[in-house]
């Protein structure tokens, strides 16, 4: 049925009629169809067709999430008027706002560019940085800091080395050209990823409270401008190419990869922020991302419960004889919408000028709740905004537990007849872990990184955290950035798993000196039309929720990104988790190295006794079964408020989880810091039903501390107060040996040895070639 | 005492060396826009570290064109003293205020850490009894090494133009050269970045100590004032 109000267009590409075909190929069911003309009360035009396939799409609507997402806490129970407010809500907004005191906010996020980097890695990874750069300063916060969350299949594969190559050189490329320091990230290589790498990206950004903007339209009359670089055919329905398996013809989508220009981005974010100064000027703010100029009309429309009107005629374009269809669907990088006071036209073209960027008027607020599109004199576009946005589909999916699960959660050692290890095996398993690439030195990824620029880095990438010492006004504050998820663990107990992301990245800031206060998270799964890959993202919501309500972290912003699978299947579930801890002082910040020889060593915690799910499994005995370490919410919470009371005494002279490879791992990278040092541990005392459980086992809630020998007893005591388990394991020294007493005899290692193979392992490998 | 920090478009070290001048030694210090065609009054103009343009041609081939740049050349002749940091020298050299040339790094990668460095004897303010003989200082460049032909180099060397070495070259630049100035002694040009080493937390306070050498060719009495 023809509507009425749309008269016919005279592109003859515009005018088809909608088939069934042409539906399916823009992704949508024939009930979303059906659900489409009864919005539109009739036959969408091909480009209403367009606009509803990208804002419906996964990436856009959260259509098979939202219910999920709905359990995360969005407040902090433990704010004060002064501090820890969330200032804006996760999902309101392009990015959540926490209150940080004296009036002063961040605003961060994490997000995914998983497929484009798959196709691309480059250009993939370059404006996933690019983007999540947007959501930040869109909000009116100066970014400044970035971090990222990498997945990639085992390096041993040549197609890997080059995804990592690629991925690395385009987050360098964009952020170390528009000078935002990327301070911490975490890779892990794992044959999941084969094919389907994940490149999460996360921008951290300060403002003042009543800088804070809205991607908002509101006003009747209000002039709407179009800011930034110009609309090209790249990234051609990016948000639906994102919403689907990648396969074997994923490279033919390449055209749905965009381009980044950082240096454009540098200018939009000084001529946005300039802009954003001036009182009273910009009424609402949105970045062009996902599905660009539709998505931010029918958004900012959407969120101000008023209508938009856009003339695609003055939507300024690098190539001639794009159509309406390809100008709202593009996505190319680097624009914004900005909706400003009617009458100050002069005052936002006057500051693009001096930036010598475009700012266009291309429409203004209505108050018909539409949005109304128009290109040569003609309505290619009439929507309800809501439609698009607050209207769209939710779904309740099927959720099944995988059936591979029996098999793993019941695995135990004995049952599978492994031998534990004997002296010579636990000598060459330390040195094989180290070397292993998702536990080796990142250093050739970091150093391709500008980690410094901003002159904030207080500790630089390598320790359990990044810390920042920001500057807010006249005062300084001191903040710690961890991003932490292991998949693995999520694979054998989806709920366990993703809590331990959740504690894991607690443990890394209270190890820095922080105390926790909110988080951003990034769920990596599957395709959700599958039970198996449904119940997985589930029980990890579900788990973190949990986790989140527990510790009082709120969560204030996101992202979805589904349908990550090659055909080798389904990645394991992946649910990033990033939390930004705040430091007191100074003094506390705390790093995961020895300082000095003749410091005793303390392990908090209690010794390891599970294997389940550990890289010691996987790299030593080719298994990845088990279920995930326990994890006790309540020990946790003890542990870390122990260490932070310790840190906070000034006892503490470095502290480090226990995570990937366990005990022997852990005292191996304290050791690898700035300065050359030996340790003599002791375990004998410790539990040990097996050894190779009690070295490389990856029980959770475990710290190694070093600490004056005059602080050792009052350390012990306090954590015997708090309930902590807390055994005096050793000290380090001052030669080049570790060495380690078990029950089965003493196993000794050259750290230089060691440390040899862990920061030479990635790199020696990139000198291999990469293929594509 | 003045300075003058300027700005080009992709500038991104702009805040970096101001606040090394500002918050660092104390001094007013103030912002310089790239279309300006004077300084005004200013007793060091610095030109800082990022990505002028983009730098998607040759780095600094598009700023050295910026209308503020003619001041800066004018000012120079006259005996001003200019500081380039980073992408800075990469402009001074562009607009041939220092000899030499930088190129992509041997590794072909951006590298980011902190080197030590050889200070060179480079005259009465820049020399190991001014700076000590090693100092500390980041890196953060694609394009640093460092080219010159063999009749330049005998030069740099015979005039004591050469400020800094690398102890462990990270870029492959000719002789480990990482900062140079000119025969005149008032231009000066260094890849390292002393503005991203001077406050407490920072790889070392080096930086101070080269933003004072610099100043103290013509301010003698700031390497009092300020220590």
């Amino acid at each position: 049925m023809k509507r009425a109000s749309l008269a016919p267009n005279p592109d003859p590409v515009l005018n088809q009629p909608i088939t069934p075909e042409l539906v399916k190929k823009h992704g949508l069911l024939p009930d979303e169809y059906e659900q489409i003309r009864r919005h539109l009360g009739g036959d969408p035009t091909l480009t209403e067709l367009g606009i509803f396939s990208v804002m419906w799409s996964e990436h856009c609507s959260y259509k098979n999430t939202r219910p999920l997402l709905k359990g995360f806490p969005t407040e902090k129970r433990g704010a004060t008027e002064h501090f820890g407010r969330v200032l804006v809500k996760a999902g309101e907004e392009n990015a959540g706002i926490i209150d940080v005191g004296d009036g002063w906010a961040i605003a961060f996020k994490i997000e995914s560019h998983n497929h484009p980097s798959a196709i691309e890695p480059f250009e993939g990874a370059a404006t996933g940085v690019g983007g999540i750069i947007r959501d930040i300063f869109t909000m009116g916060a100066r970014p400044v800091l970035l971090t990222n969350s990498l997945r990639f299949g085992e390096l041993e594969t040549p197609a890997t080395r080059r995804l990592l190559r690629g991925v690395v050189a385009g987050i360098a490329h964009y952020g170390n050209c528009v000078g935002v320091p990327t301070v911490a990230g975490d890779v892990y290589f794992d044959r999941s990823y084969e094919g389907n790498p994940l490149v999460n990206a996360l921008c951290l950004g300060t403002l003042r409270h009543e800088q804070i903007r809205r991607g908002k339209a509101t006003g009747l009359g209000n002039p709407v401008y179009y800011v930034g670089a110009a609309t090209g055919r790249d990234g051609l329905g990016g948000a639906s190419f994102a919403s689907k398996e990648l396969s074997a013809e994923s490279a033919s989508d390449r055209p749905a990869v965009q381009k980044g220009d950082p240096f454009m981005e540098k200018l939009l974010i000084e001529a946005c922020l300039e802009m954003m100064a001036v009182p009273g000027l910009v009424v609402g703010i949105q970045d062009m991302g996902a599905a660009g100029l539709t998505c931010s009309t029918c958004e900012t429309a959407s969120r101000g419960g008023a209508g938009i009107e856009i003339e695609l005629d003055r939507v300024p374009q690098r190539e001639p004889g794009m159509n309406s269809y390809e100008i709202m669907l593009s996505e190319s990088q680097e624009r914004m919408l900005v909706i400003v006071e009617k009458g100050r036209e002069r005052e936002i073209e006057e500051v693009f000028a001096k930036w010598d960027l475009h700012a266009s008027h291309v429409g203004s607020v209505t108050d018909t709740g539409r949005m109304v599109v128009r290109q040569h004199g003609v309505v290619v576009a009439d929507i309800p905004a809501s439609a698009l946005t607050d209207n769209a589909p939710v779904y309740q999916r099927e959720a099944r537990r995988p059936a591979y699960l029996d098999a793993t959660s019941g695995w135990t050692p004995e049952g599978d007849a492994l031998p534990d290890l004997d002296l010579g095996g636990a000598r060459a398993a330390l040195a094989r872990l180290l070397a292993h690439p998702t536990i080796a030195a990142k250093r050739w990824i970091t150093r391709q990184y500008d980690h410094m620029v901003q002159h904030g880095t207080v500790v630089v990438p390598g320790s359990d955290a990044g810390v920042v010492r920001l500057r807010l006004g006249s005062s300084e504050k001191f903040i710690a950035i961890s991003n932490d998820c292991n998949g693995r663990y999520c694979y054998l107990n989806p709920r366990r798993g993703a809590q331990i992301a959740m504690v894991e990245c607690l443990r890394n800031l209270v190890c820095a000196g922080a105390t926790p206060l909110a988080m951003t998270d990034n769920l990596n799964f599957g395709n959700p039309y599958k039970p198996e890959t449904f119940y997985q993202l589930k029980e990890c919501v579900a788990g973190l929720a949990e986790a989140c309500r527990f510790f009082d972290v709120p969560v204030v912003g996101g992202n979805v990104s589904l349908y990550n699978e090659s055909p080798e299947g389904a990645i394991d579930p992946t649910p990033t988790v990033s939390i930004v801890g705040f430091i007191e002082s100074e003094a506390h910040v705390t790093r995961q190295f020895a300082r000095e020889a003749g410091a005793s060593v303390i392990l908090l915690g209690g010794a390891p006794t599970e294997l389940g799910g550990s890289q010691f499994l996987g790299l030593i005995h080719g298994r990845k079964t088990g279920d995930a370490p326990e994890v006790d919410f309540a020990a946790e919470q003890r542990l870390q408020g122990l260490l932070l009371a310790q840190i906070k005494a000034g006892r503490v002279r470095s502290a480090h989880d226990l995570s990937e490879g366990g005990l022997l791992v852990c005292a191996s990278e304290m050791l690898f810091g700035p300065e050359q040092l030996g340790a003599s541990l002791d375990l004998c005392a410790l539990p040990a039903p097996r050894l190779d459980a009690l070295l490389f086992g990856e029980s959770q809630g475990r710290v190694m501390v070093s600490v004056a020998p005059a602080d050792a007893a009052l350390v012990v005591r306090a954590a015997a107060e708090a309930g902590v388990p807390a055994d005096a394991v050793g000290s380090v020294t001052a030669g080049d040996a570790l060495t380690v007493k078990t029950a089965r005899g003493t196993l000794e290692w050259s750290v230089s040895g060691l440390r040899a193979g862990w920061e030479s392992s990635i790199e020696g490998a990139m000198k291999r070639p990469g293929i594509g | 005492m003045n300075i003058a920090v300027l700005q080009f478009p992709g500038s991104n070290c702009d805040q970096d060396a101001f606040q090394l001048f500002a918050s660092g030694l104390g001094l007013p210090t103030r912002f310089v826009w790239h279309k300006e065609t004077g300084l005004g009054e200013a007793d060091l103009v610095v030109v800082p570290g990022g990505f002028a343009y983009g730098d998607y041609l040759r780095c600094g081939a598009i700023a050295r064109f910026s209308p503020v740049m003619g001041a800066v050349r004018e000012y120079a002749e006259k005996g001003g003293l200019v500081l380039g940091i980073c992408n800075g020298f990469q402009i001074l050299c562009e607009a041939g205020m220092l000899p030499g040339a930088l190129i992509r790094n041997s590794s072909l990668e951006y590298r980011c850490l902190t080197c030590d460095l050889v200070v060179e004897d480079a005259g009465a303010a820049f020399n190991p009894r001014t700076l000590g003989k090693r100092i500390r200082l980041p890196i953060g460049h694609g394009e640093g090494n460092y080219r010159i032909d063999e009749a330049g180099k005998a030069r740099l060397e015979a005039n004591h133009q050469i400020l800094l070495r690398y102890l462990d070259n990270p870029n492959g630049s000719l002789d480990g050269i990482a900062g140079v100035r000119n025969e005149a002694g008032n231009v000066f040009g260094m890849m390292p970045h002393p503005d991203r080493a001077f406050e407490r937390f920072h790889p070392s306070t080096d930086g101070l100590a080269v933003a004072r050498a610099v100043l103290s060719v013509r301010f003698p009495e700031v390497i009092r004032k300020t220590a």
